[in-house]
């Protein structure tokens, strides 16, 4: 049995949490990435509505958020606080979306890339959030633009002093023009190109949330804004020190640090964590598998798996070796996430064919071939005994299946449940099995992202390669389950074994009744 | 399917979600300035002298240049490192010597240092030497002062006047 780290099994019941609250469709936590970006559209929107009003001058600056704070609250003063609100929000799915990652083993090997963008992707965030509270011009903001010009002095690239333009009548508007620039259109591009390199290696990239969490999620803010509206501190003077000052924690932590570091001191603190952050992925590293190999000489070039890949690994290109087919595809190793998923895509992967002989395929994984599948399968199911035989098919990042062993149900743990061909399981229904039983990642969390999703809608809904119409969908049985799910398993297993007893005992009845009629 | 029991649950959840939201947006107070306390700010920027003094260049040296290019004085490019001392009540507050920064340590320096204070009557002593080639201070200012809880006192450096100016 695998032992299971503390942390992850701690993720993992705040996940059974989240889906007992919200179902896996809603399941914030398998939606944190859009989730931000739905926070990131609140910002976008209720930030362009807050512009038009904003004053971006020195005297006018705190003039105009006060005025949309009170005169215009049921608007403007709602639209600041959705503005703020949101911007936080954004922060907490940002940091959950790395704890995810973290928990659950998902931020090293193949993964490294979308880890070390994500890093600095923060930083974007962060950043972008202390510009708007400068812009605001309150006691906090001329706090937060000294402290930031105090850090900015400490870097050997910035000539002069930064910090010396907060002294009374140095400052002028052309201060405002250059943060309104940074806050509203430099910053957000930089972060939006930013997102984009962080997805680079994922197809499929979904950044909707779904509309029910959507929804919620903005009543909530929606509730907040009007219940506790974001307001200003008192006017920024430049002859007064602000004593106590509501940090929102969220963008402003670091700040406090300068009371005890020289500024110095908490850049190489930040880059020191932001570093150590970025390189994780090799501490220690990860082996992934062996990538995918195409097989032309079984590979028609119809791109399924192309489109199927979750990781962008595939491609389909002109084909090379001379055959009637127009394309094939090709596997970018450095990209193969070694998920199987290509292989369970693949209409050659058929265990019906070559019965005689090596089942090729075209496109296959070298450390667990389709020929080894259908071998395995076919002996499992040699080695079943009983009345009610049933084969269970498991995914390494899941459950293991291999704790449900005995005399009558086979197992068999797959790369990833997605690498499953439809063929297979009918394969294995007219080759012994009684009943197949699919195990998996929880449904929404698909250590490979789609695996769970093809495998549905190739078996539901008529996504190719797919499960034959005859196929009797009452032997099959798909019931996701993590590491920590074994009670709920073996409660499904056994009762799907009932399920499978009675029909096999209908099945004895009716061909008896048969008989006797004849 | 929502059903009320996920209902309940959900607005839980988001109940939990916000409430840690709008905690965290103000809250716990950050307590900069103790209510017995008040500010100095150092801030200015000043270039030091050069370190050595120009030098007339002979008549044979000159000869031996092009026309265009007979400069009378040589001076060094190199400038002084400043050192600033602010004392409070004769305790040191603030004590800095920076190089000048570029690479031939040509350029003026920038300060930018804050501390904090009791509020209260106080002797302000602010000290600085901007030339290697003199000991002890070349500008000096003390004054008395009177600080207010949360007030800010800055201490600039007027070129103008060659001066500190204390606001």
């Amino acid at each position: 049995m695998k032992i299971i780290n503390p942390i992850k099994r701690g993720y993992l019941a705040l996940e059974e949490w989240f889906n007992i609250s919200f179902g896996p469709d809603w399941n914030p936590l398998y939606h944190l990435g859009t989730l931000t970006f739905f926070f990131f559209w609140v910002v976008l929107v209720s930030g362009i509505y807050l512009f038009i009003f904003f004053d971006t001058s020195l005297s006018g600056a705190y003039k105009s958020v006060d005025y949309l704070t009170h005169e215009q609250w049921y608007l403007g003063g709602v639209m600041r606080s959705l503005h703020r609100y949101a911007s936080d929000a954004a922060v907490v799915t940002i940091i959950l979306h790395m704890f995810r990652e973290f928990a659950l083993d998902r931020y090293r090997g193949f993964r490294w890339f979308s880890w070390m963008t994500g890093v600095p992707t923060l930083w974007f965030v962060i950043t972008l959030g202390i510009t708007g509270y400068w812009l605001v011009w309150d006691e906090l903001g001329l706090y937060v633009a000294v402290l930031s010009s105090q850090l900015m002095d400490a870097l050997p690239i910035v000539a002069g002093s930064m910090a010396n333009n907060f002294i009374e009548g140095q400052l002028t508007d052309r201060f405002f023009t250059l943060m309104g620039f940074l806050h509203l259109l430099g910053q957000p591009v930089l972060l939006i190109f930013a997102l984009w390199i962080h997805v680079k290696r994922l197809s499929h990239v979904e950044i909707s949330a779904p509309r029910g969490l959507a929804v919620g999620s903005f009543i909530s803010l929606l509730l907040l804004s009007f219940l506790w509206p974001a307001t200003s501190h008192a006017p920024a003077s430049l002859s007064k020190v602000p004593a106590i000052l509501n940090l929102d924690w969220f963008y402003l932590n670091i700040y406090p640090l300068l009371d005890s570091l020289t500024a110095g001191q908490t850049w190489v603190l930040t880059i020191g964590i932001t570093m150590l952050l970025m390189i994780m992925p090799w501490l220690p590293p990860k082996k992934t598998g062996a990538a995918a190999e195409v097989h032309l000489e079984e590979c028609n070039g119809c791109g399924q798996c192309a489109v199927d890949c979750p990781f962008d690994a595939i491609s389909v290109q002109a084909r090379t070796d001379g055959a009637r087919w127009e394309y094939e595809v090709t596997v970018a190793d450095k990209l193969c996430a070694a998920c199987g998923i290509c292989v369970g895509s693949c209409h050659s992967s058929n265990p019906f064919r070559s019965s005689n002989k090596v089942l090729d395929t075209g496109i296959d994984m070298p450390q667990f071939p389709i020929d080894e599948v259908r071998s395995k399968t076919k002996r499992a199911l040699s080695e079943l005994h009983g009345d009610t035989r049933i084969i269970v098919f498991g995914c390494e990042h899941a459950f293991d299946v291999e704790q449900l062993k005995t005399p009558s149900v086979a197992v068999l743990n797959f790369l990833c449940t997605g690498m499953i061909p439809p063929t297979l399981v009918e394969y294995a229904l007219k080759h012994g099995a009684d009943g197949v039983f699919i195990s998996g990642c929880r449904n929404g969390d698909c250590y490979f992202r789609y695996g769970n999703i093809w495998m549905d809608k190739r078996f539901n809904e008529g996504r190719k390669p797919m499960l034959r119409e005859r196929v009797d969908r009452s032997r099959i049985a798909v019931f996701r389950a993590a590491v920590t799910d074994g009670r709920l398993i073996r409660r499904e297993l056994a009762g799907f074994t009932q399920q499978i007893t009675a029909l096999n005992q209908g099945k004895t009845a009716s061909a008896a009744q048969d008989i006797k009629h004849a | 399917m929502l059903s009320a029991k996920r209902l309940v649950l959900q607005g839980i959840n988001y109940a939990l979600f916000m409430g840690l939201v709008w905690y965290f947006s103000f809250s716990p107070p950050y307590v900069r300035l103790a209510a017995d306390e008040a500010m100095i700010s150092l801030a200015l920027s000043h270039a030091g002298k050069p370190v050595q003094e120009c030098r007339r260049k002979s008549q044979e040296e000159l000869n031996k240049l092009p026309p265009n290019m007979r400069v009378l004085e040589e001076c060094p490019r190199e400038r002084s490192p400043v050192r600033i001392e602010v004392l409070v009540d004769d305790q040191a507050v603030i004590d800095e010597r920076i190089n000048p920064p570029g690479l031939y340590k040509d350029q003026g320096v920038d300060v930018y240092h804050s501390v904090k204070v009791p509020v209260g009557d106080h002797r302000l002593e602010v000290r600085m030497n901007d030339n290697i080639r003199v000991a002890g201070p070349t500008h000096h200012y003390h004054q008395s002062i009177s600080l207010s809880a949360a007030d800010l006192l800055v201490i600039q450096f007027n070129h103008a006047h060659n001066q500190f100016l204390v606001k």
